[in-house]
């Protein structure tokens, strides 16, 4: 039924789009990079079908979400749906400045990561989300290997988040943690949860685990240009990083420069892309919680969103 | 004995007393003994960066690996066609799985009978029937075309470092430290030259498969008789058809050993080669892992074993299967009867799946799912030995792991250098504990000390551990020949399972900690330790034990006296493997968080530093060799001791 309906859908589109010159669009397939996180993959099937019912060749590679910014440049790859500001916006403006990519459009989404904590936590430490009632609660953290000090469980050391300066910028009773990966962080929250122990972590929006463990980023002192680089900027003068991270931070599409001649009917399209956060969280969430598949779940948001995907198209 | 063993060992004491005197005087030592200083730290890791591009780009060895990965390429696009109707040519897959399960049931058939048979058909069947048929075909199409090219190039090298002393004596090396590279080493230049996608995955499992072919082809070469070639000379071979026709033939026990383990190492690169794009499998159990579905995720784990056994049991079987003879009056349909039947089933099979859509792919929406029951046993689990794990945790941080690591990182780099030539000299003499100082020195000489003494200490504690629990579960289990088996079966599944499931179920019990690396760690370690006990105890000649039991001995003292004396050498060889699994496995528990060469390493990945990677790697192979070289030398003096 569902996919009687999409099918008939595309027909439509198809149909509606078959006098129009879209003929000049090359036949070879459009390239789409899929990461390791389901949004990025559903929006990618929801883009990548779109554009095959438009007559394009669409095919997916899986490749570092790191190193896929090379790969746009250079035409292996022809775009890429989720260009997170605070995670690749370096990679991104290192790519633009070699040439050969730029940002095709953006999303209305904000991005933030930042310090987080899932509801539970607040009932021990009942001051949050306010940074300061987290350090009077920092004994709440502790743990064997960090002694006195409460425990912040930070990504990956490669994602270069500064945690430790921070803790000693703000003057925190924290010890940073850092985890191997993101995969670590969800194991750590999905035993804490059977516990209901508190646990502060670094965590990042739009993203799955908000529908899986409710919580909230901790409020630290605002974010301000220069904060992080100038002493003079931010609550204390002799400190760099005494704020938090960005709360808004951009969520673009990069494509390909070559995309615009070689497929500028499919350029057209992805340009128009702007997805909202709760869209996007919704993606993820069909696969996270409710276990479909990415191709089945791109179908499905398809169907229940109609309105949002044919704007794409004209 | 050569060597005067009493002049050894006073020397070995003697460097022991250096050891001790420069770990106890830390104080009164220069800053240059307790670290290496800053002047004889090499750039390792700009030098293979240089060379690496000059090899790139000046010496254009892209256009070859690029070359040789397009033939892959093809390859793989052949296969993914068939196997799971990727739109490329000959553009007539996929095939159904109905067809596929058919065919691995009459390959087990006529291979060795219904049981088999059975197993092979089986596994498919739960593949389709669990909804995975397409990730299992999209790892399926890369291991059908890299197994064979690791096998075809190990016979090729095999027997040619069996013609040429010469190229022996090079390979070997390459291949002590091929072995024990960790994987992550490897992939790095494999990004460089291939770039990332299936065919990176295939040539990454075809790299790290082809050293046992290549050592058990040439075993096996070395091994035939005099009077097996001289009978073959008498018959009146060319040199072509000696090799083909007698040694080869001859040795094919010891190939067969090499093709098993090629099957198996593919199997065990799956995930691993997920890491640089490799679809399918191993992909997906990353993803699942990611979002935290612990059950799905091991009902992957268990498609990957069950292949891994499928596949081992087919080739073992094909490998020893006796040529038949017809009569030749026999009539075609006779002969071919098989043949026949499975031609007719895959007909029936193509026909019907035209009809009923569920035989030509099963959908995730239909499939059948253990994910269920597997997440609430763990959820139990965990709430159930909660407080036993936070006491542990607490326990052995506090008064075993952070102590032990503070130890290793306090000690001057000096006196674990005298320490190491001290332990080699006892074992082997000067050559020996040159050999302990060599591989060391080189790790101070790179930079990375600190690091690399986290890396042994992890590795140390986690062997120690998987001893304590091995060795008496190894002695139990030897007691009777059933539960030996049964636990032999343990054993290999333990080993077959993808490591990285261990890892998320060990975060949840233990947070993210060392506590976790080491419980990661353990279960690995201890595999070959179990293992090696059995084989080592049941392997003790019956006579020996006869007589000890005749004059006298207790049980105890037979097990004491007679049995584990017996099985020191071979028992040896599993604290061998230990290491080495744990080292492996070390590296992988990056991804729970270290602070030790895997953290760097997995960096060096993610940002694509070739140079990094394999002075990271080099630094974690001489570990393993060291150790490799220690225990073989003296398990070495151990048989000779016994008059083996």
């Amino acid at each position: 039924m569902k996919s009687a309906r999409s099918m008939f859908a595309s027909a439509a589109v198809l149909a509606l789009l078959a006098p129009t010159a879209w003929a000049e669009d090359s036949t070879d397939p459009i390239i789409i990079p899929l990461h390791n996180w389901s949004s990025q993959i559903v929006m990618s099937h929801v883009v990548g079908d779109v554009l095959k019912s438009k007559g394009n060749a669409v095919e997916y590679v899986t490749t570092d979400s790191q190193a896929v910014y090379e790969s746009v440049r250079l035409g292996d790859v022809s775009l890429e749906l989720e260009v997170w500001e605070g995670a690749f916006g370096a990679s991104f403006d290192a790519a633009v400045a070699k040439g050969g990519i730029h940002a095709a459009g953006a999303h209305n989404a904000v991005t933030r990561e930042d310090w987080w904590y899932p509801m539970w936590t607040k009932e021990a430490c009942p001051g949050l989300p306010d940074w300061k009632a987290l350090n009077d609660c920092a004994a709440l953290f502790a743990t064997p290997e960090t002694g006195e000090k409460g425990r912040f469980l930070g990504g990956p050391v490669d994602w270069l988040k500064h945690d430790a300066e921070k803790v000693d910028a703000l003057g925190l009773n924290f010890a940073v943690v850092n985890a191997g990966s993101a995969a670590a962080i969800w194991a750590e929250l999905g035993a804490a949860e059977k516990t209901k122990t508190p646990i502060v972590v670094f965590n990042w929006t739009p993203n799955f685990a908000e529908a899986v463990w409710p919580g909230e980023f901790v409020e630290f002192p605002k974010w301000e240009a220069g904060c992080n680089e100038d002493p003079a900027v931010g609550m204390f003068p002799d400190k760099t990083y005494d704020c938090g991270n960005p709360a808004t931070g951009y969520l673009k599409i990069a494509a390909w420069d070559g995309m615009k001649d070689k497929w500028p009917a499919a350029y057209a399209t992805i340009s128009k892309v702007s997805l909202t956060n709760a869209q996007i969280a919704e993606m993820a969430k069909l696969v996270d919680i409710d276990g479909m598949e990415p191709e089945d779940a791109a179908k499905s948001w398809m169907d229940a969103n109609p309105d949002v995907w044919n704007a794409w198209l004209n | 004995m050569t060597r005067p063993a009493a002049r050894s060992s006073g020397m070995a004491g003697l460097l022991l007393a250096l050891a001790l005197f420069l770990a106890f005087g830390k104080l009164l030592l220069p800053e240059g003994l307790i670290r290496p200083p800053e002047w004889l730290v090499q750039p390792f890791a700009d030098w293979i960066n240089a060379a690496f591009y000059f090899l790139q780009n000046d010496l254009g060895l892209m256009a070859l690996t690029r070359a040789f990965s397009d033939v892959v390429e093809w390859l793989l696009d052949v296969t993914a066609n068939l196997l799971y109707g990727k739109s490329r040519w000959p553009d007539i897959g996929p095939i159904p799985w109905i067809v596929v399960a058919a065919t691995a049931f009459m390959a087990g058939y006529a291979l060795k009978g219904w049981r088999l048979a059975a197993l092979s058909g089986g596994t498919f069947v739960w593949i389709a029937l669990m909804g995975q048929w397409k990730w299992a075909m999209e790892t399926l199409s890369v291991i059908v075309v890299a197994a064979p090219f690791s096998v075809f190039l190990g016979l090729v090298m095999g027997v040619l470092a069996w013609r040429s002393p010469r190229f022996e004596r090079i390979l070997n090396p390459i291949l002590n430290i091929a072995q024990s590279l960790p994987h992550f080493a490897y992939m790095i230049p494999v990004v460089v030259f291939i770039g990332v996608g299936p065919k990176a995955g295939a040539i990454v499992t075809i790299i790290f498969s082809v050293p046992p072919m290549i050592r058990m082809t040439l075993l096996g070469l070395k091994r035939v008789p005099e009077e097996v070639i001289e009978a073959g000379k008498m018959a009146g071979s060319t040199r072509w058809q000696l090799l083909s026709r007698v040694r080869i033939p001859t040795a094919r026990p010891e190939i067969l050993i090499g093709v098993n383990q090629v099957i198996m190492q593919c199997l065990a690169m799956v995930v691993l080669a997920s890491f640089i794009g490799m679809p399918g499998l191993g992909q997906k159990l990353l993803q699942l892992l990611q979002a935290l579905k612990i059950g799905l995720s091991v009902e992957i784990g268990v498609t990957i074993v069950l292949l891994a056994v499928t596949l081992d049991r087919l080739s073992k079987a094909w490998a020893l299967r006796l040529p038949e003879h017809d009569e030749p009056s026999a009539r075609w349909l006779h002969r071919n009867r098989l043949l026949v039947i499975w031609l007719s089933l895959c007909i029936a099979g193509l026909v019907l799946a035209q009809f009923v859509p569920y035989l030509h792919e099963v959908e995730r929406k239909q499939a059948l799912s253990v994910a269920g029951p597997i997440d609430a046993a763990m959820d139990q689990v965990i709430r159930v030995i909660a407080p036993v794990t936070a006491w542990l945790r607490w326990f052995l941080i506090t008064w075993v792991l952070i102590p032990m690591r503070d130890a290793y990182l306090w000690l001057p780099f000096t006196a674990v250098l005298a320490l190491l030539a001290a332990v080699g000299w006892a074992i082997g003499g000067l050559r020996s504990a040159l050999i302990c100082l060599g591989y060391f020195g080189l790790i101070a000489l790179s930079g990375w000390w600190d690091r690399a003494m986290i890396t042994v200490y992890m590795v140390n504690i986690s062997v120690l551990i998987a001893a304590l629990i091995g060795l008496p579960l190894g002695i139990w289990a030897a007691r009777n020949p059933p539960r030996a088996a049964r636990i032999l079966l343990i054993c290999d599944t333990a080993q077959t399972f993808p490591s990285f499931i261990y890892l998320i179920p060990v975060i949840m019990l233990f947070g993210v900690n060392d506590v976790a690396v080491v419980a990661a760690v353990v279960v690995f370690a201890a595999v070959p330790i179990v293992r090696y006990t059995i084989e080592g105890l049941s392997n003790v000649p019956p006579e020996l034990i006869e007589a000890a039991e005749m004059s006298g001995a207790t049980r105890r003292q037979t097990l004491w006296h007679v049995r584990l004396p017996m099985a020191l050498p071979t028992m040896l060889v599993g604290a061998n493997q230990s290491v080495m699994f744990s080292l492996f496995m070390v590296i992988i528990a990056a991804f729970i968080g270290t602070q030790d060469l895997g953290q760097e390493m997995q960096r060096a990945l993610s940002s694509t530093d070739v140079g990094k990677g394999l002075v990271l790697g080099f630094a974690v192979a001489v570990m393993g060799l060291m150790t490799d070289h220690l225990i073989t030398r003296w398990s070495e003096d151990r048989k000779r001791a016994l008059g083996f």
